[in-house]
């Protein structure tokens, strides 16, 4: 009898093993899915279209469906295919050299980037600090307070810019009214319309990694420079603004990449008159339908961003380190 | 201990919270205007309210971005949060530089590139543009958005949770339904927030994507915008801003709530 | 020469009635809110004295080096150092430095250019700041470390920088706040001595803030124990120990069997305690109070003998039952509970190797003590 109980026993305990290991391979299955299908998404809607940018920026506009030639299909064979291949030429990116508008464009818009993110960090900093500084009771609240217009759409809130910059604008009534100006302003439809609408939206995403990174520095740090004969000022300089680089340098390239290729902005408050990138873009694929064009526009400006992103993906590697 | 919070620090703060809500106060107030004239006030009316329901393509328009807000953040957000997962617990696989690549870039990427990319991958394969493709690029853009917030919430999770349970006898896939996921919970669902808001905001990527039919509210807005501003545009924008503003608020004041409620127990607890 | 304790100091200016005070806590009050953390409080330190703060956590002795340092101001009082009142100085201008607790090392520096910091302040010509640094890496004996950041070092190295960056400037004053709380128990102990020599050889006044009795007990000329915002006694260490100024400071420091009772009948300092169920102490110590008065006998657990027999000829001895016995390996700890339920601590020192008289757990044992063993508190 206890021989028996001893098989069952060890039966149930084999069974129990062999549960395990189909638990263990499940969960290692499992375990691949969790990656294979984010990646597989990532891969067919974020990578290959780039792949097809860069194809169809070596094509010419057709007056099709789609609009450009070769298709680069397998209608006529693997012949045909390669047939097609030998149409593909560099025209449009030569064609992006001999325009000047073209140049002008992505230069114009690297230097409105530019001059927004120094603005934007220059706005940003001092709120940034206020908040961190701030008694920890309330700065829950302010957190909440700086990200709840970014829930608020980017649309609207460019949109709003509208009715007051604009001649008969409230800025305008209101500096007309105190009797600071004597003339309306022109402001919608310049630069200066760009530089405030992208201050205004990048401005929570210039402010929380500031935040982020001042909250987390130790007071102790300023008061030992203040206990060895450092002044505030000096202090700031000294010890608190190195030390939230890595915040500064976060917020910079969250403003500056995307503002490099913005259109809404410059297209709502720019007018006609300025000129970026982005806007290009968007009028060539959609005033001109030229596919080919605004693809080789599109690939030079990714070319332009590649190393600002890859610093990007750096800066967020580094913290996630530092976090764990 | 007590920081010095000064007079310079508060302005500051002052300054900057009138420099981001100004704005969209005033966006609000001169939705209640009575006259036509945007920026001069003629009396409180609500009548362009009133009109905005009466505009059949603004509430067509409203009815596609919510239906497709509601599927692209769901689906995002669980594809964000498995890249979540793979970015946090798996650290060494092939391609895993490639694949955070993935993940970080479309936070920066400007819109008009995604959204060129997106529409021309849509052609390739011979998917006619409408609300398919539009859900279809929302998942791919707003799922990084959702991967980050989880992430960063995963990061410092308590790994020794999970150890306890298994140790106690739960198979990982249990495990990380009965521990895991709870634990990481709020932090998903504001990645499914923040990812319903990003689609109800897009204009450049659902203008390349979307096709006949499936025209969203940021893209009426915006094609009544290049005509003008109206006070109906205003009232479309309070409608939608008291929308997320409520359910940002409502959110936040909950979980304030269950974090007193938290503490209350906890010092009751210590007493004993 | 009899003395409290087992030391004699030599140096010892609070007993000079001439003597200069050096830092003065004048009737300084400090509130947060509605929050009193230090209340009406005075205190005076010497030059050259190595002085500590001891109290629990929140106390109010971290607000005392705060405003030391000029991280608070005082609400009410005024506070001197050598003579001059430091009420509006900020932290930058005032000839005192303080260890941080954190170390608060700047992670952005090498050690070599935390400890230059300071110096570079004062505007200190070069090759004088490379020299002074060469010297403090000297002194704290990290000369190899000097290019390392602060995160390539061991706790102890980190404590080590904290203490060269703020000597370097050879301050009037050194504060240091929890100096050693951060290290392992050993690394501590170590570390206390260091301390002390380093004191000395620059000669310079420390004010050290401490929860740990025995940490202030080995490095301290005098102690103030401060409780609710308030000193309750500055002292040596010896006489905090051994000659308490109240039930809280005889509590506070050390293990200690308290008797409550009434004077029963005294003279010239010796009296006869009635501590109740027929138990009467008699005490050397009993100062100044009258008959009748209720008082706490105090005394030390290694100042209690026990024994299985009635000590001959002992003045004190009571009878108990042995409790709980621990085996320290230096000492054993008996706790001998009395007939009326009191539970008494006594320790002995493992002199020797082999023991005549053990007991074991339930032993029926007597505790007893010589009359000048213990102290008389009216507080």
């Amino acid at each position: 009898m206890s021989n028996a109980a001893v098989t069952t026993a060890t039966s149930s305990r084999a069974t129990d093993a062999g549960k395990s290991a189909l638990a263990r391979l499940g969960a290692a299955f499992v375990g691949r899915l969790v990656i294979i299908i984010p990646y597989l998404w990532l891969l067919f809607f974020f990578l290959i279209p780039f792949v097809i940018v860069f194809k169809i920026s070596l094509s010419q506009t057709a007056i099709a469906m789609p609009p450009y030639t070769p298709a680069l299909d397998f209608r006529d064979g693997i012949s045909g295919f390669f047939a097609q291949l030998r149409q593909l030429s560099v025209d449009n990116y030569t064609w992006l050299t001999q325009d000047a508008l073209y140049f002008n464009a992505y230069v114009t818009s690297l230097i409105i980037a530019a001059i927004s993110t120094v603005l934007t960090l220059l706005v940003g900093y001092p709120i940034a600090y206020g908040m961190a500084r701030a008694p920890a009771t309330i700065r829950p609240t302010l957190l909440m307070l700086v990200i709840l217009p970014f829930w608020t759409s980017f649309l609207i809130r460019v949109y709003a810019w509208i009715g007051i910059l604009k001649p008969e604008g409230l800025l305008n009534q209101m500096l007309l009214a105190t009797g600071i100006i004597s003339q309306p302003l022109i402001i919608l439809n310049t630069y200066t319309a760009i530089f405030i609408g992208i201050v205004y939206s990048y401005l929570p995403f210039m402010v929380l990694p500031l935040y982020s990174s001042l909250e987390k520095m130790d007071y102790s740090l300023i008061e030992a420079a203040k206990d060895l004969g450092c002044p505030p000022t000096s202090a700031f300089w000294k010890i608190t603004f190195p030390l939230s680089l890595p915040g500064v340098i976060a917020g910079c390239l969250l403003v500056f990449i995307p503002a490099v290729g913005e259109f809404v902005i410059p297209d709502l408050l720019g007018g006609s008159q300025t000129l970026m990138i982005g806007k290009t873009l968007w009028n060539e694929f959609f005033a001109n339908r030229d596919w080919p064009v605004s693809s080789a526009v599109a690939v030079i400006l990714l070319l332009l961003l590649t190393v600002p992103i890859m610093l990007f993906q750096q800066a967020q590697a580094r913290a996630q380190e530092q976090d764990k | 201990m007590n920081t010095t919070w000064s007079r310079f620090n508060i302005t500051s703060i002052v300054l900057g919270f009138a420099f981001l809500y100004l704005p969209i106060v005033l966006l609000i107030v001169f939705s209640f205007n009575e006259s036509k004239l945007v920026t001069v006030w003629g009396g409180f009316s609500t009548k362009w309210y009133v009109s905005l329901f009466h505009n059949q393509g603004l509430m067509d328009a409203t009815w596609v971005t919510a239906r497709v807000g509601v599927i692209s953040a769901t689906v995002a957000t669980v594809l964000g949060t498995l890249a979540a997962l793979t970015l946090t617990r798996y650290t060494r696989f092939k391609g895993r530089m490639l694949f955070s690549g993935m993940v970080f870039a479309p936070l920066v990427m400007p819109e008009v590139i995604t959204g060129l990319s997106l529409l021309l991958l849509f052609v390739a394969v011979g998917l006619d543009r409408g609300f398919l493709t539009v859900t279809l690029a929302h998942i791919t853009f707003t799922m990084c958005f959702v991967a980050v917030v989880v992430q960063s919430r995963l990061i410092s999770f308590d790994r020794s949770l999970e150890e306890a349970a298994m140790d106690l006898g739960a198979p990982p896939v249990k495990t990380f339904f009965q521990i895991t996921l709870p634990v990481i919970m709020p932090a998903i669902i504001s990645g499914w927030m923040l990812a319903f808001t990003l689609s109800l905001d897009d204009l450049v990527i659902a203008s390349f994507t979307s096709g006949p039919g499936a025209t969203t509210l940021p893209m009426k807005i915006y094609s009544q915008v290049r005509l003008g501003v109206t006070p109906e545009i205003n009232a479309a924008c309070t409608i939608l801003i008291a929308v997320v503003a409520v359910g940002v608020i409502v959110a936040s004041l909950a979980n304030k709530r269950r974090e007193v409620q938290r503490q209350r127990d906890e010092r009751a607890a210590q007493r004993g | 020469m009899k003395s409290l304790g087992s030391i004699r100091r030599d140096f010892a200016p609070w007993n000079d009635p001439n003597a200069k005070p050096y830092i003065q806590f004048d009737n300084v009050t400090k509130k947060f809110g509605d929050f009193t953390a230090v209340n009406n409080l005075s205190l005076t330190i010497f030059e050259r004295e190595f002085f500590a703060l001891l109290g629990a956590s929140g106390c109010g002795k971290s607000t005392l080096l705060r405003m030391l340092a000029g991280f608070e101001e005082p609400t009410a009082g005024r506070i001197l150092l050598d003579g001059q009142d430091l009420r509006g100085i900020p932290p930058y201008r005032r000839p005192v430095n303080m260890m941080f607790q954190s170390y608060a090392l700047f992670p952005h520096m090498t050690v070599e250019n935390n400890i230059a910091f300071g110096l570079k302040q004062d505007g200190m010509p070069k090759p004088e700041i490379a020299a002074r640094v060469a010297e403090m890496l000297k002194l704290v004996k990290l000369e190899q470390f000097a290019k390392r950041k602060p995160h390539q070092l061991s706790g102890g190295q980190r404590q080590r920088v904290a203490l060269a960056r703020s000597v370097a400037k050879r301050p009037k004053v050194l504060l240091l706040d929890e100096p050693l709380g951060a290290l392992d128990k050993k690394l501590r102990e170590e570390t206390q001595f260091e301390l002390m020599d380093l004191q000395q050889s620059l000669g310079l006044t420390f004010v050290v803030v401490t929860h740990d009795q025995e940490e202030a007990m080995t490095m301290a000329d005098r102690i103030a124990i401060i409780d609710k915002g308030e000193v309750m006694q500055v002292a040596t260490p010896a006489e905090v120990y051994e000659a308490p100024g109240s039930r809280f400071v005889a509590g506070f420091v050390g293990n200690v069997n308290m008797f409550e009772g009434r004077i029963a009948r005294g003279e010239a300092g010796s009296a006869s305690i009635d501590a109740g169920n027929g138990i009467t102490i008699r005490t050397d110590n009993a100062g100044n109070a009258a008959a009748g008065t209720a008082v706490t006998f105090a005394i030390r657990p290694e100042k209690i003998k026990v024994s299985s027999a009635k000590p001959a000829g002992a003045v004190n001895a009571i009878e108990g039952e042995v409790y709980d016995i621990a085996y320290l390996g230096d000492m054993t700890v008996y706790h001998v509970r009395l007939d009326d339920g009191q539970v008494v601590r006594a320790s002995t020192m493992n002199a020797a190797r082999i023991t005549e008289d053990p007991l074991s757990w339930n032993d029926r044992a007597w505790v007893s003590f010589r009359p000048d063993a213990g102290v008389v508190l009216t507080r």
